[in-house]
């Protein structure tokens, strides 16, 4: 560890360097503190608990349906609450919406930036947003007239100063919380485009966020470039727990079913799983063989499988509980860039920088 | 667990790498440790009719290895991660370079492991005539950004380039042979327009994955924001890992049956079935059997399904006590609402439900009546957040203990499914 007390600057600010240097010491104490605290409740490894759980079988997982159409890479995806339409964005700046069921596109609209690396279905199933390198994230509504230009009823919404990482509606159509490039994530009023709340704390780019599942709760998390997966709490702007043990780049967070905890995929090529009640990482999912980065990850319904698509092309399927890895599913041909159970957990969806969205189950 | 560290460097003292240095970093391990004397790949000279083919392994010894070393089960997982390997440039078939592996008795050759990544050939670019070969704009910005990534390294991968230059001249028939055939496949690699789709084809970078900016001293300010925020989480209470584990445990068991992945959905999964009667069954206002029992699994259950919502209104509705969750729907529907709507809602509610006088008062404990009528005179989405509160966990101890063990849930629960066996016609 690196000694606290380095001193780096120049000796005319006496004063300045020494509050500097006090604070800074007093802050890494903590934080060793905390690190401690967080240890002595560690008295069980998650698997050993899942020794009396039964195992899982083999599992025949396919791909069910290809969605071919996007001329390039395919860089996000979301599906409706209708369990079978879904939205995805890709690099050439095209927005497509699905019947993922019939495999008929619905609706498309080209965004005037390429790299549009977040879209997100409203929870009506009447709208969509999207944005990436213009660093907005903007809304369309989506129109029964199949005809309608839809680019025409285009709303912008957030305004970031770096490209919009991910988007996401809360529970209404009416509101949209945002991360960005520029280190920070915002909570937005749709009709008006006007700032709710903007939430600061992470030390670079922010790459994802989720929404935690709860009726009552007003609470999120986010990952970072700076390794960190943040709790926030949507009221106050407050961070209110931080973990960081992950190697490199947080690609992809997402809650466990009952909210309690939440998983994470990074470029480190780990998958891990935090629990916010013990305040600490309780699992990794790792192998040897497991070199490449993960992009995108998600649960089963009820949070017993974890997915995660992967940048070696393939989805690795693990075990929660166990910590074992139950299934590799090969098929795109290039990097898998994102991955969504669907609404009801009947299949997830992946896309790729294939062109193509598949459909597992 | 990693080590971190609040200076933003790695344990090793280089400056943090980039998610794709991490990824050839880990590759650059696997193939040393395939290059290792004792527990490597064996290398070996093969006579081919007339003359001899130096330093060579076959693909099948690849795969076996990969199994062997990197505890892989599938012969098919191997050979995928050997064939990105081999993509990278690593190892390549003598005969025609072209980067895909293959388990049989093809012959190929390691890659030299200084020519690294467009290293090399990007410094030896620079080296030649400058007049002729001048650098194109996208080959000068990776020559940056590599000579960023590799710092310290880029000294020694210099000198390489350098002596290369210099010795080709004077190396054996056999080395030159060698090192003419890892020259050109490196060329195949390298060249402007990659064929091979990697995510490491410079000019289809994501964003995304730009080295990040060295991290500023931070202030005072923050300083003194990072120890509160310590303090904060110093105080904070925790549950031992025997407990959570726990109840995750539980958790997924209990829903282990609801997971179309673990138990296959009645009647079928539409998926796989391509019969929609699943999704028609959920849509329809009669809940069948499961989904009732879902119910009892807590209250957020009943407050998430539109049905169990509509059930438990009309149950405390005949109990004349639905006040209470008319009110918590009520708040959950401002927070839905655009901005400017909101004031105008709020005062409807406070004067619906908890105004003197109100048609629907509910009970609050006297410390959220306080906070509320703070909160009424600048009404704000949250407005209501600690009677809200307050009348959540009312409901969970009572009306909703009630709902469940009242008869009209019972009878839901022991009503039969209606099984519809006619196909959707599509």
């Amino acid at each position: 560890m690196r000694s606290p007390l380095s001193p780096e600057m120049a000796t005319q600010e006496v004063p300045l360097n020494e509050t500097l240097a006090h604070l800074k010491t007093e802050s890494e104490t903590l934080k060793l503190k905390l690190e401690e605290e967080r240890a002595k409740l560690h008295d069980v490894e998650l698997h050993q608990v899942a020794e009396k759980v039964e195992g899982l079988g083999q599992f025949v997982m396919k791909t069910r349906r290809t969605l071919k159409g996007h001329g390039n890479k395919v860089l996000c995806m979301d599906w409706c609450k209708d369990k079978r339409r879904i939205v995805s964005s890709s690099q050439d700046g095209k927005v497509i919406v699905w019947d993922a069921f019939t495999t008929n596109k619905e609706h498309a609209v080209t965004m005037p930036c390429t790299w549009v690396m977040a879209c997100a279905y409203a929870p009506s199933g009447c709208a969509v947003a999207c944005g990436g390198l213009d660093n907005k994230c903007s809304v369309y509504p989506l129109s029964l007239d199949k005809n309608e230009n839809l680019a025409a009823k285009k709303k912008s919404v957030a305004m970031h100063t770096n490209y919009l990482s991910a988007c996401s509606f809360t529970n209404s159509d009416m509101q949209i919380l945002t991360s960005s490039g520029d280190g920070t994530c915002a909570l937005w009023d749709v009709e008006s485009g006007q700032l709710l709340q903007s939430f600061h704390g992470h030390a670079a780019d922010v790459l994802c966020l989720d929404l935690a599942p709860s009726e009552t709760g007003n609470t999120f998390v986010s990952g970072g470039c700076d390794k960190k997966a943040n709790v926030w709490d949507m009221r106050s702007g407050q961070c209110i727990q931080s973990f960081e043990t992950h190697e490199s780049d947080i690609n992809s967070v997402r809650y466990y079913p009952s909210g309690d905890a939440f998983a994470s995929g990074s470029d480190d090529a780990t998958c891990r799983l935090y629990d916010l009640r013990a305040d600490r990482e309780v699992a990794i999912y790792s192998k040897e063989s497991i070199i490449f980065g993960v992009s995108s990850v998600d649960f089963s319904l009820s949070g017993r499988l974890l997915f995660g698509g992967y940048n070696d092309y393939t989805i690795n399927v693990w075990d929660v509980l166990k910590g074992t890895r139950v299934s590799i599913l090969f098929g795109h041909e290039n990097r898998v860039s994102t991955l969504r159970v669907s609404p009801d957990g009947t299949a997830f969806c992946t896309g790729s920088w294939d062109h193509t969205l598949r459909i597992w189950a | 667990m990693a080590q971190t560290n609040s200076s933003g460097q790695g344990t090793n003292g280089v400056a943090d790498e980039s998610p794709n240095m991490i990824v050839y970093r880990k590759m650059e391990e696997v193939i040393a440790r395939m290059q290792d004397e004792k527990n490597g790949i064996p290398i070996r000279t093969v006579k081919s009719f007339l003359t001899k083919i130096p330093s060579v392994f076959s693909g099948s010894e690849i795969v076996q290895w990969l199994i062997k070393n990197l505890d892989i089960e599938d012969p098919v997982e191997a050979l995928h991660l050997g064939t990105l390997m081999a993509a990278h440039g690593y190892f390549f078939p003598i005969s025609d370079h072209v980067l895909t592996l293959k388990d049989d008795g093809t012959f190929y050759r390691f890659q030299s492991l200084c020519l690294s990544p467009s290293a090399v050939y990007l410094c030896k670019r620079t080296m030649q005539n400058k007049a002729r070969l001048e650098l194109a704009d996208y080959e000068a910005e990776s020559l940056a950004r590599l000579q960023r990534a590799f710092a310290r390294k880029w000294e020694f991968i210099f000198m390489q380039a350098e002596a290369q230059a210099k010795v080709d001249k004077k190396r054996d028939k056999i080395e030159r042979k060698i090192l003419d055939s890892q020259e050109r496949a490196f060329w195949d690699v390298h060249r402007p327009v990659s064929v091979y789709g990697l995510q490491n084809d410079i000019r289809t970078h994501s964003p995304t994955h730009t080295p990040a900016p060295e991290a500023k001293q931070p202030t005072e300010e923050e300083l003194q924001h990072q120890i509160t925020f310590w303090q904060l989480q110093l105080d904070r209470h925790r549950l031992k890992m025997s407990k959570v584990a726990e109840s995750l445990v539980g958790y997924t068991e209990q829903y282990f049956e609801y997971d179309p992945f673990l138990t296959p959905p009645d009647p079928s999964n539409p998926w796989i079935s391509d019969d929609t009667t699943l999704w028609e069954l959920e849509a329809s206002k009669e809940p069948g059997q499961q989904r009732v029992k879902r119910w009892a699994f807590g209250i957020d259950e009943v407050l998430k399904d539109p049905v169990g919502r509509e059930q438990f209104l009309k149950f405390l509705e005949s109990e004349f006590s639905s006040e209470n969750l008319r009110f918590w729907l009520a708040v959950q529907e401002v927070k839905k609402r655009p901005i400017r709507e909101v004031p105008t809602r709020v005062q409807e509610i406070w004067q619906e439900f908890l105004a003197p006088g109100a048609p629907s008062a509910i009970n609050v404990d006297s410390k959220s009546y306080g906070k509320t009528t703070q909160n009424i005179k600048d009404p704000g989405r949250y407005a209501f957040e600690d009677a809200q509160e307050h009348i959540y966990k009312l409901m969970k101890s009572d009306s909703y203990s009630r709902f469940i063990r009242s008869s009209a849930y019972q009878e839901l629960l022991q009503a039969k499914k209606k099984v519809q066996t006619r196909k959707s016609i599509d």
